[in-house]
């Protein structure tokens, strides 16, 4: 490969040809500042914070998109650069709604760091303000264009996803927004989140639900149970100012009780429940002839997407509903009737990596004699809100269990949270079940990994299973169009919504972009989901004892699939193509 | 200024699509073909429709914000149609400092539209245009192209307008008639 000889501030630095400046700045331990930058998403030289200085160039240059040349000479810090960065810096607060106090994103604000850094006067530039307008239409989200700064990362990571934000009109009129002005709530949006987590400012949040969870928690006549998503465990505490990677679930549940939820659970118990009804329904369909291939459904803004771009694959949904809804269906049920609970008292919330349950909670499928399974989906971010709200202390809580028995998971339920997970998941018990025997492999490798695609083959007795993973919705149109024009030839595939699965969802909390450039975000938190797997004495979905021996004895008698695990586990769906896309 | 959709039911006919689609099946494999596509699209149908626009976007098989980022982006796309009478309000230089702006700013009050726009049944749609080379009667403004009023003042265009409403009025009596 060739090697570019240049230096950056007198220091000597040799990259491969093509590098950008910025790139190499970073080989040398210089973070160059930047706002509209990500890496291969969004490299767009559009917000003017990365320039720098080169010898012999008429103008400062942007370091995100030029590429170093023999013998180039680069400042990043010299007088005419970083007067430019602060001229540039005012010049976008000038537009912006400088409400930091209370905002969101206050003290995790990329505009924020660089006006502190920079020493920015706010009142530089005073004058008008483009006329924006809040668009809190949607379950999910809220939209506030008066803090956007126009850098289109959000529509960076939309166009990864459906694509339905851009930016409409031009120069001081430019605002992010959907087709013909239209609200999120009414265009194809599937309430992922990942513009959230793209999102260097307050513009984009999801909405907020925790003062009425305090007011459930403070109101004595309410049972208020939480459940928390295997992914979010692996994210919590870097809320708190830790490293990624650092598995938060002991201090999160001793947080829980201390916020004051009467039962905390854990979704992993319905994860297990969900793959046993799914492995069930998957060797029906391979065994009777049924509808293949089978897709999951754990995935709120993947259903939305199958729902609205590729209605035509509805009937190879699985019918079973998302652990959060099964773990709902069966508290409001089993667990009210076995505890003299009415369930009209008692108060379902989760915790979730995700803004997308926020529009699965409240759709009409997902209720049981008129009770809504979960009331709440609230994301992992907004437990840290509250967690600080209550003046809980998280360095020195100290680890404690999951109540019983709702709050048993195996190794298979925790994987959930990363992409293949389900699937491994799956394997392992259908695997068992097909083959009349325990299996002592329970690692399928092969569908694990931070791939946008993963393809995989097995044999059990006479029959080979062809599976896919993929995450990511252009990721899954990809399959699914294979699958349609008759190229490929699958029995199962996982589909997340999100790049990488749950643990990169779009309500965990939020890292700046050169983190994410730099650090493997993903793998670092799927690593605590596969080692929280390794660790658990269960590692396969039908050994789950809370499962196996008590809610299919003395509830879902029937067994799996059967006639009341179809009232409260399964569920239907809906042909929203018509939707402006 | 922000370009705002048209309120005026869309009225396309088949034939108006074949011609689209057939220009679209040409130019699709085009890098950068979007934009052809819509300038084909506004010579079509004299302006760009959400009908039209979404679908464009579905035989592009691009989202529909692409599309109307695209046409919210440049001048020479109008997102309304041209109404029956077509009213131009020339802001050059000498009829501005005659106060064309004050008539401007009347007209869209009266029609409760701005410029660019269209009145929801169809009726009158507003323009600001550049020097129409009769300074010596500033302000000018024109109606369909043809005809002119000069030396206006903001307090006599309520008349005008009125007396296209009224010839309106009376072709419909006339059909009516017949």
């Amino acid at each position: 490969m060739d090697m570019i000889n240049c230096t950056i501030n007198g220091t000597p630095v040799s990259v491969p040809a093509g590098t950008t400046i910025l790139e190499a700045a970073r080989t040398i331990g210089i973070e160059i500042p930047t706002l509209c930058y990500m890496k291969e998403k969004n490299e767009i030289g559009a917000c003017r914070i990365c320039v720098v200085e080169v010898t012999g160039a008429r103008t400062l240059v942007a370091a995100c998109v030029m590429p170093v040349s023999e013998g180039m000479e680069i400042k990043t810090r010299s007088d005419r650069v970083l007067k430019a960065r602060k001229k540039t810096l005012e010049l976008i607060m000038s537009n912006h709604n400088c409400e930091c106090l209370a905002c969101d994103r206050s003290e995790n604000c990329e505009l924020q760091t660089l006006a502190r850094n920079f020493g920015v006067d706010f009142d530089t530039y005073k004058g008008e303000k483009t006329e924006v307008e809040l668009d809190d239409s949607s379950p999910a989200l809220v939209r506030d264009d008066s803090k956007c700064i126009l850098c289109r990362r959000c529509v960076a990571a939309c166009r990864t996803q459906t694509g339905v934000i851009g930016a409409n009109n031009r120069g001081f009129d430019t605002t992010i927004g959907c087709a013909f002005e239209m609200k999120l709530a009414d265009v194809a949006c599937v309430n992922c989140g990942q513009c959230i987590e793209a999102c260097p400012v307050g513009a984009l949040v999801e909405k907020d639900q925790i003062a009425e969870i305090f007011e459930a928690i403070n109101d004595p006549s309410k049972v208020v149970v939480v459940q928390t998503a295997p992914a979010v465990r692996a994210a919590i505490a870097e809320g708190f100012g830790k490293p990624i990677g650092t598995m938060g679930k002991g201090k999160m549940v001793a947080a829980l009780r201390r916020l004051g939820f009467d039962k905390v659970f854990d979704t992993n118990f319905s994860a297990d429940l969900t793959i046993l009804e799914e492995g069930t329904e998957l060797i029906g369909r391979v065994q009777n002839g049924g509808k293949l291939p089978l897709i999951t459904s754990c995935s709120p803004g993947w259903i939305k997407y199958c729902e609205t771009y590729f209605p035509d694959f509805l009937d190879n949904l699985s019918t079973c509903k998302s652990p959060q809804q099964m773990f709902g269906a069966t508290l409001k049920s089993w667990w009210a009737k076995k505890n003299n609970i009415d369930p009209k008292d008692i108060v379902s919330v989760s915790i979730m990596p995700c803004t997308a349950k926020k529009f699965e909670v409240g759709r009409e499928e997902m209720c049981v004699d008129g009770l809504a399974d979960v009331d709440y989906a609230l994301t992992t971010r907004e437990l840290v809100k509250m967690i600080k709200r209550a003046g809980i202390q998280w360095d020195n809580l100290p680890d404690e269990e999951y109540d019983s028995p709702l709050g048993e998971g195996t190794g298979a339920a925790v994987i959930f949270g990363a992409t293949g997970g389900v699937m491994e998941a799956a394997l392992r018990t259908a695997v068992d079940v097909l083959s009349g025997q325990e299996n002592a492999e329970v690692d399928y490798k092969e569908v694990r990994g931070m791939d946008g695609i993963k393809e995989a083959s097995y044999t059990v007795g006479d029959l080979t299973i062809n599976v896919a993973v993929a995450s990511g919705l252009q990721n899954a149109k990809k399959v699914l169009e294979s699958v349609r024009n008759g190229e490929k030839n699958y029995h199962f595939i996982e589909i997340m919504c999100c790049p990488g699965g749950c643990i990169n969802g779009g309500g965990q909390p939020i890292q700046p972009n050169w983190v994410r450039d730099t650090v493997d975000v993903r793998g670092l938190r799927a690593g605590v989901l596969y080692q929280e797997d390794l660790d658990l004495p269960e590692r396969k979905s039908h050994h789950n004892s809370a499962v196996m021996d008590i809610v299919y004895k003395e509830f879902f008698v029937e067994g799996p699939n059967g006639h009341t695990a179809h009232k409260y586990l399964h569920t239907h769906y809906v042909d929203r193509s018509k939707t402006v896309k | 200024m922000k370009k705002k959709m048209s309120s005026v039911p869309f009225n396309g006919t088949p034939e108006q699509e074949a011609k689209l689609d057939a220009y679209i099946a040409e130019h699709r494999a085009e890098e950068g073909c979007l934009m052809p596509i819509m300038q084909e699209a506004q010579l079509i149908y004299g302006y760009l429709p959400k009908e039209v626009q979404i679908h464009i976007a579905e035989k592009l098989e691009i989202p529909a914000e692409e599309v109307f980022g695209v046409a919210t982006f440049y001048s020479m796309f109008n997102l309304s149609p041209k109404g029956k009478y077509q009213i131009s309000v020339c802001l050059g230089t000498a009829c501005y400092v005659k106060g064309s702006r004050e008539v401007l700013d009347k007209i869209c009050e009266i029609l409760d539209i701005q410029p660019g726009e269209c009145t929801e049944d169809g009726m009158f749609s507003i323009e600001a245009c550049r020097c129409v080379g009769a300074c010596g009667l500033a302000p000018v403004m024109m109606v369909n192209g043809s005809d002119v009023y000069g030396r206006l003042k903001a307090s006599e265009v309520e008349a005008i307008i009125e007396k296209y409403k009224e010839f309106e009025r009376e072709e419909k009596e006339y059909e009516n008639m017949g």
